[in-house]
């Protein structure tokens, strides 16, 4: 995780296609300018990184998906829980489900573990929409780093 | 009302009427079948794709939303026809059953 830069997600390990599921890894780091505020000398990671976090593990699944023909934009988070803390050095398990494929936006469930325990979990919208100019190429970059299959679309 | 809505119509309408009061948090009384949901009932786009979000959920289909918004972008249907519920009602219908024809 580059919390500063806001690159979320690692490496993804597997992705499922046929079932709409993603699981990826995002490992906190031991430093970072964000640990200095949140919170002095007791080092936590922000619940909305931890959403934005979930966000992008689930719009990697909305890209591969779509086979990257939109891109999709996060447009609503409902019933985020922050269920433990979490502090430098862990590794996360992130993973995502697409629960639904509607024209023009889209819905998963997502769910960060550590350990295999449940730290924060929730229900996030998507509006899909075309690449804005000079996007497609900088994800899809992005994507590949990462090790995201995009798939005979790509 | 000058013409009466068929029953399947009306059905859905109760329908998405409970939807639209739950999901935009609009008083269930104010929604009628010739509400406007933009101008009258002053929904965003974004609740709007709430909305959406919960037809598909309740009638087991897919609105096109992307084809509705294009084709009233370039004029060639105007918004009435897809945002006035009782018009709204009647598309899902079609949608219904038409995926029924398809099972």
């Amino acid at each position: 995780m580059r919390l500063e830069y806001f690159e979320m997600i690692d490496a993804i390990s597997r992705l499922d296609r046929e079932a709409g599921r993603i699981e990826a890894i995002a490992r906190v780091p031991m430093e970072s300018p964000v640990f200095e505020g949140h919170f002095p000398g007791h080092p936590l990671v922000p619940g909305v990184l931890l959403t934005e976090t979930m966000a992008q593990a689930s719009g990697y699944l909305v890209l591969a998906h779509l086979g990257f023909a939109q891109m999709p934009f996060l447009m609503a988070v409902d019933k985020a829980r922050f269920r433990s803390f979490v502090g430098p050095g862990a590794t996360l398990e992130v993973s995502a489900t697409l629960e639904h494929d509607g024209s023009g936006y889209a819905v998963t469930k997502a769910a960060v573990r550590h350990e295999g325990k449940l730290i924060a979990d929730a229900e996030l919208r998507f509006r899909t929409m075309p690449f804005p100019e000079g996007l497609d190429a900088p994800m899809r970059e992005r994507a590949a780093r990462i090790g995201l299959d995009i798939g005979a679309g790509a | 009302m000058s013409e009466l809505p068929t029953a399947g119509t009306s059905a859905t309408f109760e329908r998405v009427a409970d939807i639209i009061a739950e999901t935009a948090d609009i008083p269930r009384d104010t929604i009628t079948p010739e509400s406007h949901a933009i101008d009258d009932l002053g929904i965003d786009s974004l609740a709007f794709l709430d909305i959406a979000f919960a037809v598909d959920k309740a009638f087991g289909i897919k609105l096109p939303l992307e084809r509705w918004t294009q084709e009233v972008n370039e004029g060639k249907v105007p918004a009435e026809e897809y945002f006035v519920l009782k018009n709204l009602c009647a598309r899902i219908d079609g949608l219904v059953a038409e995926k029924a024809a398809k099972a």
